[in-house]
């Protein structure tokens, strides 16, 4: 049915997950990795692209062990990475509270939280792996949240039943980006890491078959410069400003990922996208991003849209019997707290129907008036008052006397570059971590877990298993050849994009492919809406590149043409996205095919036909397919229910 | 109906430039508008008629990557308390109203272009010694060392400094004490902070020096204008530190 | 700065208090003056003690001035492009941007006060009267500018303690958070007490209380 769209190549038979049992596979990897002799470490050239939680730790550490590092962002500063943004905390199985969590439990929840489409081996890794990196950020300073005893605070989050998330008020990503950053600093000092920050990378070098290098744009003066190296590690973040309005930071990008993609990485489960169900609705066209508020506000908000279509009164001359307080009436066992997905559905299903409110129809309410009434205004305000402070700023309304408005919004991306269990990419000598690959989510992130994935890949678990990679080490010199044409391949772009002299930004092309892709490729998506943005997308695209206007010129800083050069890439994702949202006829976590639910409206997954990764190889003439089987030895599959 | 603005916005093609203040006329600004959506505005308009749009730092625009920053007015991130720039909104200000717009101001803040400058001298600052040297692995268990709850908040307190630089930025002095202070005083109230305590406020210090901000003398400017709301008794145990450690 | 500034602080308390005992009468305020002088005897000779005390002072004016003129050329190096809106400040206080003006002030303020009271030049009563005599003299009501002299010097003063004795706490890490109300308001405090005291005295003389 969708053979125009791609091919299917050869499976992936082996992600080099070693056998056993599960508990014992990371041990033996780790006494598996060949060791490098630390006289040669300093030989060794590691390139690290992005200084978020993954990239930060993993330079700082690879520069710790000795090795020669050199490091990389867009920001002026590595401490400012995305990672900064996070607020809600971080998961690790400590079980300090004795309330029956154990590295398993994590590893159950996180398995069954990714809708059965992430891998056990990795999944268990992470769990094992969560509970040194809360020591780690401790013993660097992060102020965690602590007991009037001393001892460490921690929450419950996401549904789950055990408390297990660390936290730092509203801050948690702030801090232990922070700890990562001063690590990462302290080895800027020794001259162990040599950072480069206002650079951003166009393209990799591949050079035998191996990822040697990249090519970056000195973003201050406009210089491509060349850097070569005997690995490299990209940690870019995720991508999920292709719907133009995300949470994430107007930075993010798929650049880096994307042009590794094109020399030869696979991109796998591109279509998985989180939608978080409590962000700030937008108020106009102007628009540039949207605000996250913490999930927490669902324990005392009560969510609420008019029984009728079309209801403009304000609020409070809504009278009870005509508010429709849907998600206690859908889902009475878990009332407000129903996962991320379902919440946000259930916000657009209301909207559709006409319900919706504030400006455009498009936002629910969440209502905290019986908890004011309930708990007091001074108790809500000691649990929430920052939240309701940053909602009154953005809004210009006070929460407490007339209800938020939320609506959901793209969050986090579940896809990226495909590793192995060594996090290795397709491409021999590239390692991606973080937010940028695949890997541990499977289909659905759980709540707290992202942060802990990028800790453990940065600090864990990349610097052991590089260092595999890296005992073949050095790899000799590039070929010259390789470089060039990596580096023209840049030149070639920049000099198009800045000479096509049309007629439109590039902002307006993101902004209108991000509602194209909202719409079509957002929170529900069908056969019908995918062919349809299969469609438009290659014919933005084309008109972009025709039509496109970037003032300035490229030996300069030159903010059009970032922002056009991210554009242009988004445009080729987006097509990917698609086609794997297309191929998927089955409904799994953050993947919600209209077409495969059950008689409830919940998603319906397709195990039998769907329980693999879907890489997708590049191919000039379309996509390939590589499907990595799942196999749940431990975690026998179900579906979910929240009823 | 939007409101009509006057900007006067600090325009400076690259560190050489000489710069200067250039007037504009934005028209049609939504109040609900942030301040850089309303440069945004600006800035699609310029593109479009072939000129250079204004060069200004942002990122995250939720107010915790510290990355946007401008003097708004004479104020460094605008006359509002606690909100950075991108958090600024236009219902603040008055219609037919006339925003000067300025880079921070400071030598150890060189522009780069138009409203973005070059704060790489706050990571020196942190590289001094605005750490604990902990290599990934050796860490003890974190439940080993409890830390009073009065302690691990006012760390807390310290540590939100986002790194923004208005500080300097606000400081008629132009120094970089109240960042400073925030990483010092982070770190030594917390027991895993002891023993590099003394040898961080002084190599920090120093470097601040170096860079060449200027010193304090203790007119609150800059926590008046903190984002964050770093409090000033930070700067005074950062003097108690470096005092101490000067002995 | 604060160390120097302190040590000024601690003898403008016993000067005005000294100054005061022009009230008992010129005897009494006579004695203090020579008092000053034999300080210490009979260890010390004539003077010594005095001008021990003397170079002290001279010394800290110096090294406060000193620090004053260099902490204001770094602040100066530290922006060398000024900003075109006129910066607003943000936190209250309006002491706290006399300090380098008012600073001035006091300095030229000394220098004439030493002139006229302590080497008698610029006194009517010139160098051969007693202290209190000098006293009466420069303060008569037909020289009001001189009093008016010394009282908006007196009240820069004042504004200059207002924030320096609160400031020096915080400069060497005395002060914390929790401090600060009680320390700015016994700054506040002290450097009334010392403007209404030095005041009264050349405002007594002026309406002819002390004669
Ligand atoms: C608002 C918000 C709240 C969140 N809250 C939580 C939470 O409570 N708990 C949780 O677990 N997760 C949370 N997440 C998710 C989590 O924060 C991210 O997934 C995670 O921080 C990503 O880290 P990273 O290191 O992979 O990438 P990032 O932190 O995004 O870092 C990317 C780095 O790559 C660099 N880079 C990117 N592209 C290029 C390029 N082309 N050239 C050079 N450098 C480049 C950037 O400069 C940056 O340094 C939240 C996310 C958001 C948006
Ligand atoms: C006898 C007179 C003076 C006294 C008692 C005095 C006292 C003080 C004190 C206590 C401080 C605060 C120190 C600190 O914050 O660390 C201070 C600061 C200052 N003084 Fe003076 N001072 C006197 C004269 C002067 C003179 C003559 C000048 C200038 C020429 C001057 C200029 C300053 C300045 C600029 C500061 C601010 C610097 C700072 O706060 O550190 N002062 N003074
Ligand atoms: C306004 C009321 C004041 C009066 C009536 C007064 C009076 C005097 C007199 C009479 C002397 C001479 C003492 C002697 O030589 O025997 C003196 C000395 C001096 N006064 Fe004042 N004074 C006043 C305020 C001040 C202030 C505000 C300052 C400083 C800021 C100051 C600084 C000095 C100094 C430095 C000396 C020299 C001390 C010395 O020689 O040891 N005075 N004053
Ligand atoms: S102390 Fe405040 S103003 Fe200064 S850099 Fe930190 S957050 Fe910004
Ligand atoms: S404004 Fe400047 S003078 Fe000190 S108190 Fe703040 S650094
Ligand atoms: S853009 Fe991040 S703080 Fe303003």
């Amino acid at each position: 049915m969708n053979e125009k769209f791609y091919t299917e190549g050869e499976p992936i038979r082996d992600t080099k997950a070693p056998e056993g049992p599960i508990e014992d596979r990371w041990e033996k990897r780790k006494f598996a990795a060949k060791l490098v002799n630390p006289a040669n470490k300093r030989k060794l050239h590691v390139i690290v692209v992005g200084t978020g939680l993954a990239g930060g730790s993993a330079a700082a550490t690879l520069g710790e062990l000795g090795y020669n590092v050199t490091s990389f962002c867009y920001q002026d500063s590595p401490r400012r990475a995305h990672s900064i943004a996070a607020q809600g905390g971080i998961n690790a199985a400590k079980n300090y509270r004795g309330d029956g969590d154990s590295i398993y439990r994590l590893f159950y929840d996180t398995v069954k939280g990714g809708d059965f489409r992430a891998r056990e081996s990795n999944v268990y890794r992470l769990a094992q792996v969560s509970v040194n990196i809360i020591d780690q950020a401790v013993a660097q300073g992060v102020p965690f949240a602590r007991e009037y005893g001393g001892l460490l605070d921690t929450r419950s989050f996401g549904g789950a039943q055990v408390s297990r998330t660390f936290y730092a008020r509203g801050q948690t990503g702030q801090q232990l980006l922070l700890g990562a950053y001063q690590a990462l600093e302290r080895q800027i000092a020794a001259g162990t890491v040599k950072m480069h920050t206002r650079h951003e990378m166009l393209e990799l070098i591949v050079s035998d078959g191996r990822a040697r290098g990249v090519i970056v744009r000195d973003m201050v003066t406009g210089e491509i410069e060349r850097h070569t190296a005997d690995a490299v590690v990209l940690a870019t973040g995720g991508y999920g400003n292709v719907f133009f309005l995300s949470t994430n930071a107007k930075g993010c990008n798929t650049t880096a990922i994307w042009r590794a993609h094109r020399r030869g990485a696979m991109f796998a489960n591109p279509c998985y996208t989180q939608i978080h169900p409590t962000c700030i609705p937008v108020s106009g066209d102007y628009q540039s991003k949207l605000t996250l508020m913490s999930e927490s506000l669902r324990n005392d908000g009560r969510v609420w849209v008019p029984v009728k279509a079309g209801d403009s009164r304000p609020a409070a001359e809504i009278p009870e019997d005509e508010r429709d307080y849907y998600l206690e009436r859908i889902y009475p066992a878990f009332g407000n707290l129903v996962p991320r997905d379902i919440a946000s559905r259930a916000a657009k299903n209301v909207c559709d129907e006409g319900r919706g409110v504030g400006p455009g129809g498009l936002g629910v309410y969440l209502d905290f008036a019986d908890a004011i009434r309930r708990l007091g205004r001074d108790a809500v305000e000691k649990k929430y008052g920052n939240l309701f402070e940053m909602y009154e700023r953005i809004t210009g309304e006070d929460p407490y006397t007339q209800p938020m408005r939320i609506y959901p919004a793209v969050h986090y991306t579940m896809g990226g570059l495909w590793v192995d269990y060594d996090l290795q990419s397709t491409i021999p000598g590239l390692f991606v971590v973080g937010e940028a690959n695949f890997s541990d989510h499977g289909a659905n992130r759980l709540g707290a877990s992202a942060l802990m994935q990028g800790l453990a890949d940065g600090y864990f678990v990349l610097p052991t298993t590089i260092g595999d990679y890296l005992a073949n080490g050095p790899y000799g010199e590039v070929d010259e050849e390789a470089v060039a044409e990596a580096e023209t391949a840049v030149r070639t772009k920049i000099e198009k994009l800045l000479s096509v002299n049309g007629t439109r930004t590039a902002d307006s092309y993101h902004r209108e492919l991000g509602r194209l892709m909202w719409d079509y490729c957002g929170m529900e998506r069908t056969e019908e809406s995918l062919r349809k943005a299969l469609e438009r997308i290659p014919e933005l695209r084309e008109e972009f590149w025709q039509n496109v206007k970037v003032s300035g010129q490229a030996e300069e800083l030159n903010q059009a043409l970032e922002r056009a050069g991210r554009v242009a890439d988004f445009f080729d994702l987006a097509e990917l996205m698609c086609v794997d949202a297309l191929h998927r006829t089955e409904s799994c976590g953050g993947h919600f095919r209209a077409e495969s639910q059950d008689a409830d409206g919940e998603a319906l997954r397709d195990d039998e036909n769907f329980a693999y990764v879907a890489a997708w190889e590049y191919g000039e003439q379309g996509p390939i397919l590589h499907k990595e089987a799942l196999d749940y030895e431990y975690v026998k599959m179900s579906q979910r229910s929240y009823k | 109906m939007g409101m009509n603005l006057t900007l006067k916005v600090w325009r400076q093609n690259g560190s050489e430039d000489k710069g200067r203040m250039v007037t504009y006329r934005v028209e049609d600004v939504s109040p609900d508008m942030s301040f850089l959506e309303m440069l945004d505005v600006l800035n699609e308009r310029l593109i479009l008629e072939g000129d250079d749009p204004v060069a200004f730092d942002h990122d995250c625009r939720e107010g915790i990557c510290g990355m946007c920053g401008m003097v708004i007015n004479g104020v460094a991130h605008g006359e509002q308390v606690a909100t950075t720039t991108c958090q600024l909104h236009m219902r603040h200000f008055e219609d037919n109203a006339v925003i000067t717009i300025e880079p921070w101001r400071a030598a150890p803040f060189p522009v780069v272009k138009d409203l973005v400058v070059d704060r790489s001298a706050f990571d020196r600052i942190i590289q001094a010694g605005g750490f604990i040297s902990v290599p990934a692995g050796s860490a003890p268990d974190a439940h080993s060392v409890p830390v009073k709850k009065v302690d691990a908040d006012a760390a807390f307190d310290a540590a939100t400094c986002i790194g923004c630089g208005a500080c300097v930025a606000a400081c008629p002095n132009g120094s970089a004490s109240l960042f400073t202070a925030a990483k010092i005083t982070h770190l030594s109230l917390l027991p895993q902070g002891q023993p590099e305590r003394a040898s961080r406020a002084k190599a920090m210090v120093e470097q601040m020096d170096a860079e060449g901000f200027g010193g304090c003398t203790n007119t609150g400017e800059c926590t008046a204008v903190c984002p964050k709301g770093i409090p000033l008794d930070t700067i005074a145990q950062m003097n108690r530190d470096y005092l101490k450690a000067s002995k | 700065m604060a160390v120097t500034g302190a040590v000024l602080v601690l003898f403008l308390v016993g000067h005005m208090v000294g100054n005061l005992k022009a009230f008992i009468g010129a005897d009494s305020f006579n004695e203090y003056a020579s008092f000053l002088r034999t300080m210490g005897a009979p260890i010390l000779t004539y003077r010594v003690a005095l001008t021990i005390v003397e170079v002290v002072l001279g010394v800290c004016i110096v090294l406060h001035m000193w620090s004053a003129v260099s902490l204001a050329r770094r602040a100066g190096k530290a922006r060398p492009v000024k900003y075109a809106a006129k910066r607003k400040s943000q936190a209250n206080g309006y002491a706290v941007h006399t300090m380098r003006y008012g600073g001035v002030i006091i300095l030229l303020f000394v220098i004439y006060h030493l002139l006229d009271l302590t080497f008698g030049t610029v006194n009517p009563a010139g160098w051969d009267g007693t202290p209190y005599e000098r006293l009466v003299a420069s303060f008569a009501p037909e020289r009001w500018w001189v009093t008016l002299f010394y009282v908006v010097a007196v009240i820069m003063v004042g504004l200059h303690l207002r924030h320096g004795l609160w400031s020096a706490f915080q400069t060497l890490g005395l002060a914390s958070g929790r401090s600060y109300r009680p320390l700015k308001a016994a700054a506040a405090a002290i450097s009334a007490v010392l403007v209404l005291g030095f005041l009264t005295v050349p405002v007594a003389v002026m309406i002819g209380v002390i004669k």
